[in-house]
């Protein structure tokens, strides 16, 4: 623990860059010919940027969801990628000689990065939209809420973080667990649950942080 | 040191934080861009190109709609007009090949009453010229006859 500031999780890391990988190669493929019919992939990932901006526009509203469907659409990405990948590939007959290759969202370091970023998002997003207004927002109804809100600040990635990385590892853990004691059969469900947790987590952290940023854009009377 | 160390947890714990935590956080960021330029970007202009295209393809087809709608009621009272037109042109012929009917039927109806008056006068003077020649003719008889009688006395 001495030097801590070079210590890294490296098989999180690889897990990611071979996930993420996979991930760019799969789009760059559906966008090589983009045509005005769609056709296969290129269908799909539509379908995945519709389903995106519907997200973003949703929360965060007509005016501002353009600057942010990105960010938001690469927290989705990110994070169902990860997920998906953790619960569907069979990491474990992989050794390494230290660590073990898993979802990366599994590891608090990845979702206290992601939370820590959506934070920063929806300051950024606030400041940069309405200026010092955007501090109206912590009295907006009363000045009494001043002090709730300011520890809003502090639960929003808490929360953030936590659940996501709670569910994944707790799905990880179950499965683990259900492997190593009836090896055959039983370990289905709760696989398919994990997909299912999965999936949702991916879409609730995108939501909230597309929640968040809506909050903070948006535009008291 | 310690601060990073919280929840008690010892190296290789669960709730390590280390120096994943930046290296993640700019992995994101470059993702974002990556995927704006590579995802984001492209399939928006082909999405939002298509939808503008359809809309604007919407547009105009209503426009086109409502022309048709306008000349097809321009038709209809067009043909509204064409129709009382040839009504009044059928009737004001049927009026006048009336008329011409009883001119014609006048005339004949003239000439031939002025063709039988002529006849009765004709009829009628030849009548009495007879009669007149009838009656000269007589009174030569009658004379004749008297002077017969005288004569043979």
């Amino acid at each position: 623990m001495a030097n801590w500031k070079y210590q890294t999780t490296w098989a999180g890391i690889l897990t990611s860059w071979i996930l993420l990988g996979a991930l760019l190669v799969f789009i760059s493929l559906g966008t090589k010919k983009m045509e005005n019919d769609p056709k296969g992939l290129q269908n799909l990932l539509e379908f995945l940027w519709d389903y995106i901006r519907d997200l973003a526009r949703t929360q965060i509203g007509e005016k501002v969801y353009r600057d942010w469907m990105p960010f938001i659409g690469t927290l989705f990405l990110f994070v169902f990628v990860s997920n998906w990948g953790g619960a569907l590939i069979p990491w474990g007959l992989i050794k390494l000689p230290s660590g073990e290759l898993g979802a990366p969202t599994a590891d608090i370091n990845t979702t206290i990065a992601l939370a820590l970023l959506v934070s920063l998002s929806y300051f950024y997003a606030g400041l940069s939209n309405k200026g010092w207004r955007y501090f109206e927002y912590y009295v907006h109804p009363t000045p009494i809420m001043l002090p709730f809100k300011i520890l809003e600040d502090f639960t929003k990635p808490l929360s953030l973080s936590f659940r996501l990385f709670g569910n994944i590892l707790a799905d990880e853990l179950v499965v683990g667990v259900l492997v190593f004691l009836v090896p055959l059969i039983l370990p289905i469900p709760v696989m398919f649950l994990g997909l299912f947790t999965s999936a949702i987590q991916a879409l609730i952290f995108a939501t909230l942080a597309a929640y968040y940023i809506g909050e903070a854009v948006e535009e008291h009377h | 040191m310690l601060a990073f160390n919280f929840f008690g947890a010892t190296e290789g714990g669960l709730f390590d934080i280390n120096a994943t935590l930046p290296l993640m956080a700019i992995q994101v960021v470059a993702l974002t861009y990556i995927l704006n330029s590579l995802f984001f970007k492209p399939v928006g202009n082909v999405v939002e190109k298509r939808e503008k295209f359809v809309s604007n393809n919407i547009i105009e087809a209503k426009n086109k709609l409502s022309e048709v709608k306008k000349l097809e009621a321009d038709l209809l009272t067009q043909l509204q007009i064409a129709r009382t037109e040839a009504q009044k042109i059928v009737s004001e012929a049927e009026n006048e090949s009336d008329k011409l009917y009883k001119e014609a039927l006048e005339l004949a109806n003239n000439e031939a009453n002025a063709s039988k008056e002529k006849a009765r006068l004709e009829i009628e003077s030849q009548t009495s010229a007879a009669r007149d020649q009838l009656s000269k003719q007589a009174d030569d008889l009658s004379e004749l006859i008297v002077n017969r009688l005288i004569l043979e006395k």
